[in-house]
């Protein structure tokens, strides 16, 4: 019976460094929630402290209602799929997969039943009595996968399952995976540093730096509407401009840039927007224009690169260095005068760091 | 089909090196079927008697049984030691201080005579301990080092992810030790045992201290022998102990193949 998981409060050290601090995630009945982060960011510590490799300082891990802190790992029934498939190198494909059913108690007869029906949910039963190392890198991780899933845990966890596969591989694999577990309706918490791997797979996506989530929410939030400056770089917000409000005009907002130009932004859009704020951008969020009245941030622009669908400036500001895509009608040669003008459905206004 | 060329020289070398490895066997054996009362290459006539020989003297025969019966005993404990060992080494290789690991490996860094004057004076004199005990404590810090460092180094390539997937899937640690490393690291063991049984065996250095009225091993009653007698007896116990090697191969030949001890 898949169950709901609760983390509340949860560090860990390694000697005496912190590597976790306070972290509290909850995930529903069903849904798959990644972490994602850089190495080292306290993502696969996270998940080793929920399958119990790792024992924390302090908080508490919670299955449904069964409290799994304490819990030894051999008594905590979640599936778990590596990174390096981890499959038992002197056991054939049909063994492995029975392995956890072994270990239950199930008879053999059963057991091989159960195996066998897995193995064909993943398409590898020619495959059963062959040993895993006659195995390709992808039948390896779907062997991993059903024996993980043939134990019906209340929780499964992938630790960067997929990032020793081909780029295509990868993305048929993480497809199989969301559809198996959206069929079974697992819990699941996936972790990778994968951001595209992450967003496409994920309910929900927690993004870890330094041992915290710095935001947790759904892909769509997050590419959208990040918190604060690091997800916003995370996602691709490349240009992070300070400003100051100086005029509110009921939910008109004047705002000053570095360099003392004016902006006007509308809280309609982006809500309540603090006398102090960082306006963040992708490249796409910041258009390029010449008209001398035009309102924006002057800059000079630097080298042009082709993107295919626009041409991109990294262009020298006031601000710092600002990148900015524009049209493809109207090549501007470097060094030349320009406007950069935030477009405002692709800005979104975070607090100061 | 496109045959290479094979150099004179090389193949004239390669023939010095069998007949340099080999030599000294082939001339134990003939000397061990020569039909006179000395040690002589090529053998004069024909015989089996110095084999029956061996057994006629009784303290062949016993050294034959106390050394077969320390080398196994003595490489049974060294590995009850030395994998627990070797798994503790490389499982906890981060926790763990880097000299420990040295610290199993120091009796092959002590010359051997030094290790049997040591255990006589602290152990079976200091002591007082049967001379039996004192020679399977001696052969087994003998060999323990192999033990060690042959099973570390199947275990260093031993993926331990693949331990935590089986706890995940409910199995104790304990007993995931037996099902699910020990089979994967097998090559090791037995690579192990047979090295520590070899070397067991052939001690010489260590043994000669340890040994005392009435209880002796093979090695040390060869050389006992040898300082009385210069019949062909000894030869045809080399024989025996040659045949002993060749069983042990031809045992692992058949159930492993021989290419695992080159891993």
């Amino acid at each position: 019976m898949t169950q709901a998981l609760t983390v509340q409060n949860l560090t860990a050290h390694y000697g005496a460094t912190k590597v976790l601090e306070d972290l509290s995630l909850s995930v529903g009945k069903g849904e798959l929630v990644s972490l994602l982060g850089a190495s080292g960011c306290g993502k696969t510590t996270t998940l080793r402290l929920i399958a119990g490799f790792l024992e924390p300082t302090s908080g508490s891990i919670r299955l449904g209602d069964k409290d799994l802190t304490r819990l030894p790992a051999y008594k905590r029934d979640i599936g778990l799929v590596f990174q390096n498939y981890a499959l038992f190198p002197h056991l054939s494909v049909l063994d492995n997969v029975g392995f956890g059913l072994k270990q239950r108690g199930i008879a053999p007869a059963e057991r091989e039943k159960r195996a066998k029906a897995m193995l064909e949910r993943v398409g590898l039963s020619p495959l059963a009595d062959r040993l895993p190392g006659a195995l390709s890198g992808g039948q390896k991780q779907r062997v991993a996968l059903a024996r993980a899933l043939v134990i019906e845990p209340p929780l499964l966890m992938f630790d960067e399952p997929l990032s020793n596969l081909d780029a295509k591989l990868r993305v048929d694999m993480r497809v199989e995976i969301r559809q198996l577990q959206r069929a079974n309706g697992t819990t699941s918490v996936y972790v990778t540093h994968d951001q595209e791997e992450a967003f496409s797979i994920s309910d929900r996506v927690a993004i870890m730096n330094a041992g915290r989530i710095m935001q947790f929410d759904t892909p769509e939030m997050l590419y959208q509407r990040p918190a604060n400056a690091f997800v916003a770089r995370f996602v691709g917000f490349e240009n992070l401009v300070p400003m100051k409000v100086s005029a509110r005009d009921g939910e008109t907002v004047t705002a000053t840039t570095p360099d003392g130009s004016q902006l006007k932004l509308s809280q309609e859009r982006f809500g309540a927007i603090p006398d102090a704020f960082v306006l963040a951008a992708r490249a796409d969020g910041l258009a390029v224009s010449t008209d001398p009245k035009a309102e924006g941030i002057p800059a000079t622009l630097g080298l042009r690169t082709y993107l295919g669908r626009a041409y991109q400036y990294q262009s020298d500001t006031a601000a710092g260095m600002l990148i900015a895509n524009g049209a493809l009608s109207s090549p501007l040669e470097p060094g030349s005068a320009a406007k950069l003008m935030p477009v405002p459905d692709q800005c979104c206004v975070l607090q100061p760091e | 089909m496109m045959t290479s060329r094979i150099h004179p020289l090389l193949i004239l070398f390669t023939v010095l090196v069998y007949i340099f490895l080999m030599g000294p066997l082939i001339i134990v054996l003939g000397a061990s079927v020569s039909d006179t009362t000395y040690l002589t290459f090529p053998p004069q006539g024909l015989t089996l008697r110095w084999f029956e020989n061996i057994f006629a003297i009784s303290a062949f025969k016993r050294t034959i049984i106390t050394s077969l019966e320390l080398a196994f005993l003595a490489t049974g404990l060294a590995l009850l030691i030395g994998i627990p060992a070797a798994y503790a080494i490389n499982r906890y290789r981060i926790k763990l201080p880097t000299w420990l690991s040295t610290v199993f490996v120091l009796p092959i860094l002590v010359p051997e005579i030094v290790l049997g004057f040591s255990l006589l004076k602290s152990v079976a004199v200091g002591m007082d301990t049967p001379i039996f005990l004192t020679l399977l404590v001696g052969h087994m810090l003998l060999v323990l080092p192999y033990c060690v460092r042959v099973v570390s180094a199947s275990l260093a390539s031993f993926d331990f992810s693949i331990e935590e997937a089986a706890v995940s899937l409910g199995s104790p640690p304990v007993k995931t030790f037996f099902t699910i490393v020990l089979p994967n690291v097998r090559s090791g063991v037995i690579a192990a045992f047979i090295l520590a049984f070899i070397t067991s065996i052939n001690d010489v250095s260590t043994s000669l201290f340890l040994t005392g009225p009435g209880v002796s091993t093979l090695p040390i009653q060869i050389l006992a022998h040898v300082e009385q007698f210069f019949d062909p007896t000894i030869a045809s116990v080399s024989v025996l102990l040659m045949l002993l090697t060749v069983a042990v191969m031809a045992i692992v030949e058949r159930t492993l193949g021989l290419t695992f001890l080159a891993k």
